[in-house]
């Protein structure tokens, strides 16, 4: 059924949004710390468990390959949400604190890259 | 005609699936008739929702883009964070664990330089431009991460407002920098590989916009970027106004 899909998908957002949740507050900040990746984690790793248990069905998998399909769509709804006129019109110093860094961190990106594992 | 904004605002959600259907239909025309498909539609469709929330904020002189137009409110809910964090966390299905683990060395590498060199790039433009309080400094530095790790790091510190919104409009700049950037840089600096995806996320961890850059970079290397990206802002969230906070302070008192 494609609802599995869905709320399998469902299932791990909720899970990974609790326990970034949770660690944002064991770490005394007011942030969720990294609730998409563990709910990735959880996708990922469920999807194994069901595949080798011959229970992942192919209806299940357009539950969830619709959703990530929808990814784009809302990416472009979201910038049209974002607050650019205030990016634009807040000054220098905003600009540059901005603008530089990326910078700054594509400069060190190569050098990070070494530390992978060359592909064989 | 009052009835018809009625009902085109209670069905909010549904007139923004259309709106944007729209717009990423003229988007592939474009790209098809003007670029010869070599910008790909997804990229125009992206920088043209920017291009659009810019006009909507200067004409209604709201903060959430075209969402500030009544009839086009649903944009809210539609380009907000469940359904962003939703879809991304869809795209994992048939991510492979095994790159996860191989390149998961460099991804905490690249996240924890991607947040300390930010924040210092940041703090020292901050001192360029002429503030030199610790707290100004390091609210600065923590807007360069994200525009989420500049408020709550303000907030934390006892800054302004106006530092703290002068943060803030740096993280958004920096994320439509890196969406409208990605697809252009991605030649140069090797991002082909979901190796170099993830390590592109730690590094610039706005999630946002690496989500939307990589989108029109290529999509197969969102799942990968965005990973190592939404553990960002939390770490940053977690030294700047502590660690990083005490750094600043031992050169201003």
């Amino acid at each position: 059924m494609l609802i599995r899909g869905v709320a399998l998908l469902a299932a791990c957002y909720v899970i990974g949004q609790l326990i970034g949740e949770t660690l944002g507050r064991l770490l005394h900040i007011d942030a969720n710390v990294g609730g998409v990746g563990f709910a990735m984690l959880l996708l990922i790793l469920s999807q194994n468990w069901l595949e080798q248990r011959g229970r992942f069905h192919l209806e299940m998998q357009e539950g969830v390959l619709f959703w990530s399909k929808m990814y784009l769509p809302v990416i472009v709804a979201m910038s049209a949400t974002q607050n650019a006129k205030l990016a634009l019109s807040s000054g220098l110093v905003a600009l540059l604190a901005g603008v530089v860094p990326v910078f700054v961190c594509l400069a060190i990106m190569p050098l990070i890259a070494k530390l992978n594992p060359k592909p064989e | 005609m009052d009835y018809i904004t009625t009902v085109l605002v209670k069905n909010g959600l549904i007139v923004a699936f259309l709106v944007t259907g729209l717009l990423m239909i003229a988007a592939e025309y474009l790209s098809k008739i003007l670029t010869n498909k070599k910008i790909p539609g997804s990229a125009i469709a992206i920088f043209s929702g920017l291009v659009l929330a810019y006009f909507a904020g200067v004409a209604t002189g709201g903060s959430k883009g075209i969402a500030d137009i009544k009839v086009l409110s649903g944009f809210e809910l539609m380009g907000g964070a469940m359904f962003r964090d939703f879809t991304i966390v869809s795209t994992a299905m048939g991510v492979s664990f095994g790159i996860i683990k191989k390149t998961g060395l460099a991804g905490v590498v690249s996240l924890l330089v991607g947040v300390v060199l930010s924040f210092f790039a940041g703090a020292l433009i901050a001192i360029a431009m002429g503030y030199h309080d610790a707290a100004s400094i390091t609210t600065i530095g923590a807007g360069a991460c994200t525009f989420v790790v500049g408020p709550v790091t303000g907030t934390a510190v006892g800054a302004g407002s106006d530092v703290v919104a002068i943060s803030i409009a740096a993280g958004v700049v920096k994320s439509i920098l890196v969406t409208i950037g990605t697809p252009l840089m991605a030649r140069f600096i090797g991002l082909n590989t979901p190796q170099s995806a993830m390590i592109y996320g730690g590094l610039m961890g706005t999630t946002s916009g690496v989500a939307a850059g990589l989108a029109a970079t290529n999509p197969k290397l969102v799942p990968y970027g965005a990973m190592t990206a939404t553990f960002y802002t939390g770490l940053g969230c977690l030294l700047c106004p502590s660690a990083l906070f005490l750094l600043v302070k031992v050169f201003f008192a």
